[in-house]
């Protein structure tokens, strides 16, 4: 309210003068810079954006192509050959008794520095299904046994088992991934990968306890000793607290899109160009349910991360696109030119159909 | 009436029907049939008959009966315990909050909860809390003043003498006493005041707004014996408690004889006693009985065009809410079905949980069935309810500016822009048609005598300007001494003719006139500090009566029963036998009076005419003296004076006591007391003496030619509804720059309905239904012809003629015709209607409108209290629509579909990804970015800019009146930006979703990772959004949009911190994410490729089709050397002009829209 400050200066009449207080504010003269699209902003915003762009779009080309990737699909190739029908292929892996390990060769393309990371891809796995993706406890993860039987709701279906809590439930961690990769070089000599540090510090540390161990985890359990639709994936050593199961970590960091990667572990040797590794595959992971596939991934890494050419391309095109568009502009503007404020455009002084090419 | 019927017709047909400003300025006394009260009038006669009686100082015995209402008064809503129950019943009658409560619900379901249960709350609790403590305080502030108010002290009679009371004490029928200066706590009945013919003097301004004294009398009957001086024993029997507060039906019973009470004997609380040492009341009606608490109800809403608009658009959202609900759960049930068999053996999904039970699984349908309802939570904020609140807080902000708009302040009057209606600022700037009173809103209502036609000669010839000291203030001019001086012209002639004595004729004509101007009146001279004073009800009145005091008749007192006069220097008293008040019938006043002499006279004033139908005994003369005065009347008409005639008759005993027996009857009736008093004054207003005319002044207000012409170039079509006759409308049309030369006059008078209708049918044969470039139309229709004009069948000739036109003036209308054109227009067009009028009468056209506006003016505050907004001057309009209309209109429509925008984008964005997640309610972003998106992230900057974006500058909207057809095309509002807008939110939310996901397909991003990004890139890529379309950068401005980005981050940052039990999920993933080049890199692209078809489109637009405004902002930039200049000095620059003047030089002849 002006009114303190309007009073002082009312005088002669009795009653406070309620005239507004002048600021810039009040009446809407704040200073102000109003931006106006003129061509010749415009020309120089795309030229601008253009100029960022493409050099972007070359650097991240380049960081991409300078990554060495080797990727080979196992999941049928491990097969035996004698199994095709879908059926088949779920009872082979379900049976425990038969041997899966299958070996097979990598040939590095380039040479590879390290650290290589070891990956595996699945896709048509949908990680982030709202079922999946509810179904874990962070509490448990952290607090281990201690954890109230309501803050374990949220891992059903694999809340329990035989009537006492699963640790770690959920089905996350009961899915976990468990083929296992051994390396080895032409000579035979093993490729040692490094299992360590691959998981977020920050989820080692305060995500997952130290002191929590697995207990009643089905995946534990002999396939004769319980059905085996409770076996879901790998077993977890009861000994091993979960803060150190990187593997459980990295998995339970629920992937984005179905398709995805995990790292595995690390190579820290360089691999040299044309070396042909071998490597032994267990092939126990079901992803024959829903037919999808298993890849096992070697990469090694740039500032931008593993091979994708798709943003260097985007900003390549889009900043080529931007100087495209300023030159239009700009011989539109060339060949038509509209001077600034030009009057005879506003609605009631144009004369007839006036489309602005005139 | 009679009169009308009585064999001098013929001649009485000159004067024929009315003319009208002494109706306005009368229109809200007690006996007027117009409504004048409100809609509470009608109920009030109806419930006439059921009688309230309060037995004088006996409140035991008054509430014996009859529950009546105690003084207590309580506008506060809650209390401390029904605060809860009741605010929350209030707030959910909003249908928003029954969506939020839904939405709610549903997610407490466990195979629909998409989101945790406390951030699924948040966004109802924050509204509901937000709501609750605004209310709360508001309430708070109520309750304060409520208790201040009960605890008031009034002296009560009780045990014999009169006891301090607190007023929440006070019951009916109990005697009060008021001294001078205090509050009057409840509705009372004057008994006796410390005068002793029972005059009381109260201040209504709390009322009405009114500033001048009212008088109130106790009756004569009870003025000797109340309480204190005598015992009083005696009933009031009066009308059930009613809003009307210029009316009063009621009879006091005192020792078994009845004596009349009207609205002259009431006392209404909130009034202030002035000038009156003391007066006793008995109480009739308290608390929230008074007539005051009965109108203490708020201004009704209205909703704005915009927003029925926006209404349509929000269904089209809902639709599309639920094709992409329909399309997730059928999706999801054709998902399921494929896989049946399967589902068990999926790790993801495992139906049956370890002891082989069904898990949350309802086969396909079911599943397909609750993913919609999943679906419907998840998506909710489709639908922009927040836009809802962001309006009312854009519209409170938009109202502050308009507040305080220092060219809106009206010093003289010391009024702001009131904005009594918070939810229509927008149609401001839409308006198409102005419907605009006249006396009062074009002109200052400030009555001016000017000339005098008296016994046929007229007196105009000045002589002398005006004296100095001329009418500045508002409530009466000063008297010195007893004599008065003032800025009356005086005609020496007059004068002259007034020393001599009374012998000829002609004396004898000008001293009866000048008789009838002093005396016939309601106007009461107060002494201040020894100056004489006029409160006068009209300001007709008052011009009169300062006339007779200049030229010698100077009214000294006046009491209930006694006028005193100064007659040239001699005093005189004259008793007032009856007095007829004005009516809308009747359109005259009269007022018996007992001369000095003993004889009785009749005075009569009134519109031109009715007052003029009789005869004297010098017939010849007469006549002559008809027939000079209605030339007279004639040429001041069309001077734009507005005119009353006045007659005088000499009573002979008969005829007196015939009426006066009548009279009394009349006016003690408690029911149709109107009529019988109307029949009685029917006995003696006929055949009376015509004396002469008056002709009064009322100057136009200030700068309304140059507005009119404004809002005429805007491209609004303005209507005068004026009570005046034809001519001086016309007149008046001229010179207010309404009608011009070049304009061809359509005028439309006709008596029946036939001739009506033919003379409408060959205007628009003549004319055509639609408005032609080459030639401008002025229709010109009288009340008369309206009357069947509006009748249903006939309306659209009228409808269709007047379209037509860019102008109509429609002259001798009765306050609800001018509403029935009001109504008309706004049936038969979409376009907008804005209502302008000062007075009573205007009350229902204000009302009807689209947009009301009230003057705070001279005739009370009736038309301000029915008004949307309320103005000190009719110049202020220009300024009003133009200028803060366009900017409400430009600013809100951008708003909502920004809204529209950024909430579509969002959805869309969280749609495509369910695409890729099996169909299942999963959402990449965190829950509390989901609720904070668009209540935190987003929120501030659309409503700083829908408060304080500029598209152009008030000088350049002035400048180009035609501007303002934006608005009234609805250019910036309407379906084809809707579905544009909708067009680039689907291709933004594409582009939002698609680039992260080519990027990382085939990585190790996790979900919370990729929900990181997308959360960022969404706030980051709205906010630019608006910024791209921000026209009008201020500091404040930059500080909303940047600050929005920077705060958006910081939230991140902070919940990813958090390791609580809610937060653990999302543990220091935006850091991680942060630390990539590849997110910066992604927010980047996502930009730019999002914002550059918009950015396009733009460039494109105003290449080859820009805008008036576009152009208009051009031209600014252009002269912007010369506005800063302008600025700097303020005084207006040569450039300006130039702008000013340029674009629309040869508008007149071009404007095709």
């Amino acid at each position: 309210m002006s009114n303190d400050a309007a009073s002082s200066s009312a005088g002669a009449s009795a009653k406070p003068s309620r005239k507004p207080k002048y600021s810039k504010f009040t009446q809407q003269e704040l200073p102000a810079c109003k931006p106006l699209l003129t061509p010749g902003w415009v020309i120089a915003i795309l030229m601008l954006v253009g100029a960022i762009f493409i050099p972007i779009g070359a650097i991240a080309l380049l960081a991409s192509n300078s990554v060495v990737e080797i990727v080979e699909q196992y999941e049928t190739s491990c097969l035996p050959a004698n199994i095709t029908t879908k059926e088949a292929r779920i009872r082979y892996i379900q049976d425990d008794t038969t041997e899966k390990s299958c070996p097979m060769t990598l040939t590095v393309p380039k040479k590879m520095n390290n650290p290589v990371y070891v990956y595996y891809q699945l896709d048509h796995y949908y990680q982030n299904h709202r079922r999946y993706v509810k179904s874990r406890s962070d509490k448990q993860l952290l607090d281990g046994a201690s954890t109230s039987n309501s803050d374990l709701d949220s891992c059903k279906p694999l809340k329990q088992f035989n009537n006492t809590p699963i640790i770690p439930c959920g089905l996350i961690a009961w899915s976990l991934f468990n083929d296992t990769y051994l390396f080895s070089r032409q000579n035979s000599a093993p490729i040692p990968v490094n299992k360590r540090g691959i998981s977020w510090k920050s989820d080692r540390d305060h995500k997952f306890g130290s002191t929590v161990f697995p207990s009643n985890f089905p995946n534990n359990l002999n396939r004769n000793e319980s059905s085996s639709a409770f076996i879901g994936g790998a077993a977890l050593n009861v000994s091993q607290p979960l803060s150190e199961a990187e593997d459980l970590i990295v998995w339970m960091r629920s992937a984005a899109l179905p398709t995805f990667r995990k790292l595995w572990g690390k190579i820290e040797t360089d691999l040299q160009a044309g070396e042909i590794i071998s490597v032994n595959i267990t092939n126990v992971y079901n992803t024959y349910e829903f037919g999808g596939k298993k890849k096992l991934v070697l990469s090694t890494a740039s500032w931008l991360g593993g091979k994708n050419n798709f943003l260097g391309i985007a900003y390549l095109t889009v900043g080529v696109l931007c100087i495209f568009l300023a030159i239009v502009f700009f011989l539109i503007h060339y060949k038509t030119p509209r001077p600034l404020g030009d009057t005879s455009y506003l609605s009631w002084n144009r004369k007839g159909n006036v489309n602005g090419l005139s | 009436m009679q009169s009308e019927n009585a064999p001098a017709t013929a001649r009485s047909r000159l004067f024929s029907v009315i003319s009208s400003k002494g109706p306005q300025a009368h229109d809200r006394h007690p006996s007027s049939s117009s409504g004048a009260g409100g809609p509470a009038l009608p109920a009030a006669r109806t419930d006439a008959r059921k009688e309230r009686v309060v037995y004088v100082d006996n409140p035991g015995r008054t509430n014996e009966n009859f529950e009546f209402s105690g003084n207590k008064v309580r506008t506060s809503k809650y209390t401390l315990i029904s605060f809860l129950p009741r605010n929350l019943f209030e707030q959910f009658h909003r249908v928003a909050y029954i969506y939020f409560l839904l939405i709610v619900i549903l997610n407490q379901i466990p195979q629909l909860a998409v989101f945790g249960r406390l951030a699924s709350l948040f966004p109802l609790l924050f509204v509901l809390v937000v709501t609750a403590i605004k209310d709360g305080y508001e309430d708070w502030g109520r309750h304060r003043s409520d208790r201040e108010e009960n605890n008031r002290l009034s002296w009560v009679f009780q045990n014999g003498r009169f006891e301090p009371k607190r007023w929440k004490k006070i019951e009916a029928g109990e005697v009060v006493k008021i001294f001078q200066d205090e509050s009057i706590p409840c509705d009372i009945v004057l008994l006796g005041t410390s005068d002793a013919n029972g005059v009381a003097y109260v201040q209504t301004i709390n009322l009405d707004g009114e500033t001048n004294l009212k008088t109130r009398y106790a009756r004569q009957e009870s003025a000797s014996k109340h309480p204190g001086l005598a015992p009083i024993t005696g009933k009031v029997v009066c009308e059930p408690p009613n809003r009307n507060i210029y009316d009063f039906v009621a009879y006091l019973e005192i020792d078994d004889t009845q004596a009349p009470l009207g609205p002259n004997n009431i006392i209404l609380r909130g009034c202030v006693l002035k000038n009156t040492a003391w007066i006793v009341g008995v109480v009739v009606y308290a608390g929230k009985e008074t007539k005051a608490m009965l109108n203490s109800s708020g201004a009704q809403s209205k909703r704005s065009r915009l927003e029925q608009h926006m209404n349509k658009e929000t269904l089209w959202l809902s639709f599309f809410l639920l094709i992409i609900c329909i399309a997730g759960g059928v999706g999801m049930g054709k998902w399921v079905h494929d896989h049946d068999s399967d589902l068990n053996n999926f790790p993801y999904y495992k139906k049956r949980d370890t002891a082989d039970k069904k898990f949350m699984y309802y086969g396909p349908f079911g599943e397909g069935v609750f993913a919609f309802l999943s679906f419907i939570i998840m998506f909710q904020i489709m639908i922009p309810i927040s836009l809802y609140i962001s309006m009312e807080l854009v519209r409170l902000g938009q109202s502050y500016f308009m507040v305080r708009d220092v060219e809106m302040f009206h010093a003289p009057s010391n009024s702001r822009l009131q904005c009594r209606a918070l939810n229509i600022n927008e149609d401001l700037g839409q308006v198409k048609y102005i419907f605009s009173d006249k006396t009062g809103t074009l002109t200052e209502n400030k009555m001016e005598f000017h000339s005098a036609s008296i016994g046929g000669v007229d007196y105009s010839n000045v002589l002398a300007a005006k004296i100095s000291g001329t009418s500045d203030s508002s409530d009466g001019m000063q008297v010195e001494g007893s004599h008065l001086k003032s800025g009356v012209r005086l005609d020496p002639n007059l004068l002259e003719l007034l020393q001599t004595e009374v012998t000829s004729s002609e004396a004898t004509f000008v001293h009866r006139y000048m008789l009838v101007l002093a005396a016939c009146n309601t106007v009461v001279p107060t002494r201040h500090s020894g100056s004489l004073q006029y409160q006068a009800e009209s300001p007709d009145e008052q011009a009169l009566v300062f006339a007779a005091s200049a030229y010698g008749y100077t009214l000294l007192d006046r009491t209930t029963s006694t006028i005193v006069l100064d007659v040239l220097g001699e005093q005189k008293s004259y008793k007032i036998v009856g007095i007829h008040e004005f009516d809308s019938v009747r359109k005259r006043m009269s007022i018996v009076v007992e001369c000095p002499d003993n004889t009785y006279k009749l005075l009569v004033k009134g519109a031109d005419t009715a007052s003029g139908s009789g005869s004297l005994a010098d017939g010849h003369l007469q006549a002559g003296v008809l027939f000079a005065t209605q030339r007279h009347l004639d040429f001041y008409s069309t001077q734009g004076l507005r005119t009353l005639v006045v007659a005088f008759k000499d009573l002979g005993q008969p005829e007196f006591e015939e009426w006066h027996e009548k009279y009394k009857r009349a006016s003690t009736a408690l029911v149709d007391r109107v009529k019988l008093l109307r029949e009685a004054a029917s006995l003696i207003e006929r055949n009376l003496a015509l004396l002469g005319a008056t002709a009064i002044e009322d100057r136009l207000q200030d700068g309304v030619p140059e507005t009119i012409s404004s809002l005429r170039n805007s491209g609004i079509k303005v209507w005068v509804l004026t009570g005046d006759k034809q001519e001086t409308a016309i007149s008046i049309g001229f010179s207010c720059a309404l009608l011009t030369p070049d304009m061809e006059k359509v005028i439309v008078n006709a008596n029946t309905k036939e001739l009506c209708v033919e003379k409408l049918k060959s205007a628009i044969r003549e004319h055509g239904i639609t408005e032609t470039k080459d030639k401008q139309l002025a229709l010109i229709i009288d009340g008369n012809s309206l009357v069947h004009a509006l009748s249903p069948d006939v309306e659209e000739l009228l409808f269709d003629l007047a379209v037509a036109c860019r102008i109509v003036i429609c002259c001798r209308v009765a306050p609800l015709q001018k509403a029935g054109i009001v109504s008309l227009m706004k049936r038969r067009t979409k376009d907008m209607t804005l209502a302008i009028g000062d007075g009573a009468n205007d009350v229902s056209m204000i009302q009807t409108a689209d947009v009301g506006i009230g003057l705070s003016g001279q005739e009370g505050r009736q038309a301000v209290m029915a008004s949307d907004f309320a103005l000190g001057q009719f110049r202020f309009l220009k300024r009003l629509l133009l200028v803060h209309g366009h900017w409400n209109y430009q600013r809100l429509a951008y708003m909502v579909l920004y809204n529209f925008y950024r909430n579509a984008v969002f959805v869309m964005m969280l749609f495509w990804y369910i695409l890729h997640t099996a169909f299942s309610a999963q959402t990449a972003l965190f829950d509390w970015n989901l609720m904070f998106y668009s209540l935190i992230y987003t929120s501030v900057p659309t409503i700083v800019v829908g408060i304080l974006d500029k598209d152009l500058s008030h000088k350049t909207l002035l400048g180009l009146p035609p501007l303002y057809g934006v608005g009234q095309r609805n250019e910036s509002y309407n379906s084809v930006l809707f579905w544009a807008t909708m067009l680039d939110t689907l291709w933004q939310s594409l582009v939002l979703f698609y680039v992260p996901f080519f990027t990382f397909q085939g990585t190790t991003i996790d979900i919370w990772g990729m929900g990181c990004l997308w959360a960022a890139a969404v706030v980051v890529l709205v906010n630019l959004h608006l910024a791209m379309d921000v026209l009008h950068w201020t500091w404040i401005t930059h500080a909303a949009i940047w600050g929005s980005i920077v705060v958006s981050f910081a939230c991140f940052f902070v919940l990813d911190a958090l390791t609580d039990k809610g937060f653990i999920a999302h543990y220091r993933v935006m850091f991680h994410m942060a630390s990539t080049a590849v997110f910066w890199l992604n927010i980047l692209l996502v930009i730019v490729v999002a914002l550059l078809p918009r950015f396009c489109a733009k460039v494109l637009m105003q290449k080859f089709w820009p805008s008036d405004l576009h152009i208009a902002r051009e031209l600014e930039l252009k002269n912007r050397a010369a506005i800063s200049e302008f600025v700097k000095s303020s005084a207006p620059s040569p450039r300006m002009v130039e702008l000013d003047d340029v674009p629309y030089s040869d508008k007149e002849s071009k404007e095709d829209e």
